[in-house]
């Protein structure tokens, strides 16, 4: 029985992970940004949605679209304020931009974390579950929450793969992570292809972020853990690497689920860390990166 | 070597430093604490910028070192009742080894990589405090059988001679063959290497230098606070403020970081009535300050002398 719990937790957990992480290893690996604010989109736009959907009493469903909707916002802000400035700037030297680009969405997150601590307190919240209930699985009791976050995951990472690899939209966003001054030279606006997929992240960081505030819960606190989780997912796969990050989200969620439930709850992250330290040293572009 | 010791930012900053020295004399105990908190953390901030705007790595976890510092010396007072002066070089001690812990991976790995590694030291070294709350104190902090002393006056004058000296010896090593070497080699390593330098050694000294200065400091800021807790001296926030902190004042300047250090803490402190926008501000202040003088405060000081 317990195996079964185990499995079942373990998967929602890290189709969790995988839709969290996605989004910042999607706008690394086509504009070369690590979006230090991450943590930062996923929970405002939980934020949202428990606030339209719970304190304003209009529904899950509603509360659940205005979320994403704050998800696309904090994305835009993101892009639009904070890191095409700095990667249009004339005072910063073009080799030093990356360092900016941290600094500048750090201090982003920082903001976020401040504006949403100021606004909705830090008391940690609990978005509505889109399906209330509990559902029996095979013997093991489960919320019915844990059944449809994995289902919405799974669509969710389903219809991004049909979009990058099936789609002219998606063909242009894999050439503007191969080489965009080729697809420049093609007559492709460079600066669209970047606007869209900012966009793209901010709708993957809005779902990821509602289903981790239903499914945890969030407060402001939580920001700078959550950026780390999905830094240290994504670079376990490998930077840039979609299949990586899912992999690697898999491998961290499991690890995590079961020391959970076989040691203790309170070492939950230490043994993923480890692993984490070990799989750099040994193989330091991650478990399917490119270099 | 002469021209340097008449030249002006010289002359100033030891005038600074002089009225700074006394202060003590005309202000109240509560500017002399926020004063002292900010000299302990400038020295974290120029021993980050050592390794970072010289070697080039990508640390996003000084309060590793930092945290191996406080913690070392905070265990060596509470557990085995040591003199003052020995807990705190066994914090630098432990402090310098964690250093060449982690200059170990950054040998093998840069950017990003690199930076997630430091990241992670930090989250373990967390979870170990935690985990062996029974020697650490856990998550409510580690109490200290002893302080530096109980008056703000000797504690600030402690603080200011510490950030000084500390200040004075990176600054020197910076203007070295050695910093010379290690920004070559963080800018090409294949060229540094090419012209003969043992990039290796170097590295690892930069590690240890920085987590000597940074252990040193953050042994005596928890002497100074009387405790050592997680969130004052281990929590990737602090970390995150340090990092902040010699971005704005300037990088690869090393005297930028203690000013840029001093800034943040001092206006958190100002805007303090504003409660918990006071935050909000200083960071907008500091992404304004980066964006329009990327070489920070310090930048902005050379080019209005320059114009």
């Amino acid at each position: 029985m317990l195996v079964l719990q185990i499995l079942i937790d373990g998967f929602a957990i890290s189709t969790l992970y995988a839709l969290g992480a996605l989004g910042f290893t999607l706008i690394f690996g086509v504009s070369g940004v690590l979006n230090l604010a991450h943590g930062g989109l996923l929970v405002v736009s939980a934020m949202i949605a428990y606030y339209v959907g719970t304190r304003l009493g209009l529904g899950a469903y509603i509360g659940a679209g205005a979320g994403i909707l704050a998800g696309i916002v904090t994305a835009m802000a993101t892009y639009l304020l904070i890191v095409r400035p700095i990667q249009r700037s004339r005072v910063i030297p073009a080799r030093e931009r990356e360092l900016f680009v941290l600094t500048g969405t750090l201090l982003w997150g920082v903001m976020l974390q401040e504006m949403l601590s100021y606004i909705f307190t830090d008391t940690p919240i609990t978005v509505k579950p889109l399906l209330p209930g509990i559902v029996d699985f095979l013997g093991v009791t489960t919320p019915a929450n844990e059944f449809i976050t994995a289902a919405i995951s799974w669509v969710v990472l389903g219809c991004l793969w049909l979009l990058v690899n099936r789609t002219k939209m998606g063909k242009q966003l894999l050439a503007a992570s191969i080489n965009p001054r080729g697809l420049t030279l093609l007559g492709f606006e460079l600066s669209r292809i970047y606007l869209l997929v900012w966009i793209i992240y901010g709708v993957l960081a809005g779902i990821a972020g509602i289903l981790l505030g239903s499914f945890l819960g969030t407060s402001s606190e939580f920001i700078p853990a959550l950026t780390g989780s999905a830094f240290s997912i994504v670079v376990l796969g490998g930077l840039g690497s979609v299949s990586g990050t899912l992999f690697a989200a898999y491998v961290i969620g499991y690890i995590e689920t079961l020391t959970a439930y076989l040691v203790s709850p309170s070492l939950r992250n230490v043994p993923a860390l480890v692993l984490l330290i070990l799989v750099l040293y040994i193989r330091p572009q991650g478990l399917l990166g490119r270099r | 070597m002469k021209k340097f010791f008449s030249s002006k930012p010289f002359i100033l900053t030891i005038g600074t430093l002089a009225i700074a020295s006394l202060l003590p004399f005309g202000v109240s105990d509560y500017i002399l604490g926020v004063l002292t908190t900010a000299f302990y953390f400038a020295v974290f901030s120029m021993s980050w910028d050592l390794l970072f705007g010289y070697a080039g790595e990508v640390n996003f976890g000084p309060t590793f070192l930092i945290g191996l510092g406080a913690y070392g010396a905070g265990m060596a007072d509470s557990l085995l009742n040591l003199p003052v002066p020995v807990c705190i070089l066994i914090g630098a001690l432990a402090a310098v080894i964690g250093g060449v812990a982690l200059a170990i991976p950054a040998l093998r790995l840069t950017g990003p990589y690199l930076g997630l590694i430091t990241l992670v030291a930090v989250l373990l070294l967390q979870q170990v405090i935690v985990i062996f709350a029974g020697v650490t104190g856990g998550e409510i902090g580690l109490s200290m059988p002893d302080v530096l002393s109980v008056n703000s006056a000797p504690n600030y004058e402690y603080a200011l001679a510490f950030m000084t000296v500390s200040g004075a010896i990176l600054f020197a090593i910076s203007r070295s063959n050695f910093g010379l070497i290690l920004q070559a080699a963080g800018q090409d390593p294949i060229a540094a290497r090419a012209l003969g330098f043992n990039i290796t050694k170097h590295k690892i000294a930069a590690f240890a230098i920085s987590a000597l200065f940074s252990g040193l400091s953050g042994a005596l800021l928890v002497f100074y606070l009387g405790t050592a807790s997680v969130n004052a001296v281990v929590d990737i926030a602090i970390g995150v403020r340090v990092i902040i902190a010699a971005v704005l004042g300037g990088r690869r300047t090393i005297i930028g970081g203690a000013i840029g250090a001093i800034f943040l803490i001092v206006a958190g402190e100002i805007l303090r009535p504003l409660g918990q926008l006071s935050t909000l501000v200083v960071a907008i202040m500091a992404l304004i300050v980066i964006m329009v003088s990327p070489d920070g405060l310090l930048g902005m000081l050379r080019a209005r002398r320059t114009t």
